[in-house]
């Protein structure tokens, strides 16, 4: 059910550009007002979304304690795992946003001859990983299109992506691995049971959506191409705020970009949103010092309180005429 | 608001890096690259045609240019049939590069514009050009 609705859903969104860019007119919705739209989205919905998260209080510090914490000094503390200082928590986050590292700590329930056993279960740490690497690089090597002249450090990445040299155009190393690390992400949500169990259109929609721009931006490189010169003047102008469509640019780029703009005005509204998310993780991104450092609940207010000492003052006399006894005269 | 000492910042950074397209090419207009037919070959033709429509080539000649290269070294053919009916020589250098001569006013204005360097020119030898036409 779940898996129809979005599959329908990306395939409208491919067949309405598909149709629409044969009227003239229209290619200007699909190749300049859609990308701004969404990038624009992109942007606010993003820093609309971090700042609204930014408004719930931490009162106290709830990492996960993965290890040792902090203790005495012969007692060898889990630095990365339970950091107790800034520097741990840096070097936890990096490993949690580069390398996944607590996806890495996956396990695996199974039941073997009566006995629940646990393993390890590391597919879905290499393939979430090759995704989500292979799409960032993606994503910065598109640079090339959109920034003139062109950054070394973008054409260099060119290089090394291309460097197997594999057909003309060379196949780029990250679109396999895109294409690669999404068919196992999707096809682990349809073929697992429990999996397939919990996953919700939000969950395929994406999928689906992420599957049809790489297979797009495949198929204008090597099958159904298109004027790239042309393609670039058109991202060119984009950056430049003076957005025109030129001539000999196919469906096939106006499908993808439109595929990308509704991506774009897409994340900040769903489970995509996990890459700000992540940076603002409590469980990961504070330091274990609970009983370290002095952490002030922010809600909490002055309290008007009578300690002992004023108590006293103030009936020391009538305490001392009952014969009760006083911690100073 | 809480940590804003770091979330604002953070916001910054991510807003500033999303935008490097709009800022990097700020004051930049560089004109979409033209490339010169010019060549003395090419001044000479009656009628002004590549191998192909020009569509066609702007779109897939390097895809052309692979195919030529697998039909003349695996299957032996060296004559290219285009679909005007006109008998092609197949050669990189000895075709493509008799006409278009001025590699550097040609091809490589379109492809320092999108970032491509083919490989090609490790083993195949550029067109030695005048010295008049390289500025
Ligand atoms: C007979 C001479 C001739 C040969 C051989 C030739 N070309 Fe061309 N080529 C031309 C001419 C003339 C044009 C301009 C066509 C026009 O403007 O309609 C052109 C246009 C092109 C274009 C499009 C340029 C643009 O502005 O969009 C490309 C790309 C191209 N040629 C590549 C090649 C390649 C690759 C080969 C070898 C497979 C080749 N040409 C062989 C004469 C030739
Ligand atoms: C109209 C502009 C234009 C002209 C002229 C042109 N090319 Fe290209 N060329 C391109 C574009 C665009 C690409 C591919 C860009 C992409 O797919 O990212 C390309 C790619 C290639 C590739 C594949 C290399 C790679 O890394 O993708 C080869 C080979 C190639 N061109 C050969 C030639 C030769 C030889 C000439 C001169 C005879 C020539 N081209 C002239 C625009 C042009
Ligand atoms: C490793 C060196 C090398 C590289 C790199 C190379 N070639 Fe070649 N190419 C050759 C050799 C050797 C031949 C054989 C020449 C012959 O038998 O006619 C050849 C032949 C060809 C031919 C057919 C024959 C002819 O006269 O042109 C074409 C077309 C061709 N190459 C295109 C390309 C293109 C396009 C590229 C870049 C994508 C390329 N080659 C890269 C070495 C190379």
């Amino acid at each position: 059910m779940g898996v129809m609705l979005s599959l329908i859903a990306v395939l409208v969104i491919v067949l309405v550009p598909l149709a629409g860019s044969q009227v003239s007119g229209l290619q200007y919705v699909f190749g300049v007002f859609f990308p701004y739209a969404g990038f624009a989205v992109l942007l606010a919905g993003f820093v609309f979304k971090v700042l609204n998260w930014a408004k719930s209080p931490v009162p106290f510090r709830i990492p996960t304690t993965a290890g040792q914490e902090f203790s005495l000094p012969w007692i060898k503390q889990a630095k990365l795992d339970n950091p107790s200082t800034t520097t741990g928590v840096i070097g936890r986050m990096a490993f949690e946003i580069l390398a996944f590292r607590s996806l890495f700590r996956n396990t695996k329930a199974e039941l073997r001859s009566g006995n629940l056993i646990y393993g390890p279960a590391k597919w879905l740490w290499l393939g979430a990983l090759a995704f989500h690497w292979a799409f960032f690089i993606i994503a910065v090597r598109h640079l090339r299109l959109f920034v003139q002249p062109i950054p070394g450090w973008v054409e260099f990445l060119d290089k090394i992506d291309s460097i197997m040299q594999i057909g003309t155009p060379p196949v780029y190393i990250t679109d396999v691995l895109l294409i690669g690390g999404v068919t196992f992400l999707l096809l682990r949500r349809l073929l697992i049971p429990r999996v397939r169990y919990i996953s919700l259109p939000a969950d395929y929609f994406p999928l689906f959506l992420i599957l049809a721009i790489g297979t797009t931006g495949i198929l204008m490189r090597f099958f159904i191409r298109t004027d790239i010169v042309a393609v670039k003047s058109l991202l060119v102008g984009l950056a430049t705020f003076h957005p025109f469509i030129p001539k000999n640019v196919g469906a096939i780029f106006f499908i993808h970009a439109t595929l990308v703009s509704v991506l774009m005005a897409y994340f900040p509204f769903s489970k995509l949103m996990h890459l700000g998310g992540i940076f603002l993780s409590p469980t990961r991104n504070l330091a274990n010092n609970n009983r370290m450092v002095r952490h002030v609940n922010p809600w909490s207010y002055p309290v008007k309180v009578h300690t002992y000492d004023e108590y006293e003052d103030e009936f020391r006399d009538l305490m001392k005429g009952a014969g009760i006894p006083v911690e100073r005269e | 608001m809480y940590d804003a000492n770091k979330i604002i910042p953070g916001l910054v950074i991510f807003v500033g890096l999303m935008t490097f397209p709009i800022w990097a090419g700020m004051g930049k207009a560089e004109p979409v690259p033209k490339p010169k037919i010019d060549t003395p070959v090419i001044k000479e033709m009656a009628e002004k045609h590549c191998v192909e429509s020009k569509n066609y080539m702007a779109d897939y000649h390097m895809q052309m240019l692979i195919t030529w290269r697998d039909k003349a070294l695996r299957d032996g053919k060296r004559i290219y049939v285009s679909s005007s009916g006109q008998k092609y020589n197949v050669s990189l250098q000895n075709t493509c590069m008799k006409c278009h001569s001025n590699k550097k006013e040609f091809c490589d204005k379109c492809h320092n514009y999108v970032g491509v360097k083919p490989y090609c020119w490790d083993c195949h030898i550029e067109p030695i050009e005048p010295k008049g036409n390289v500025l």
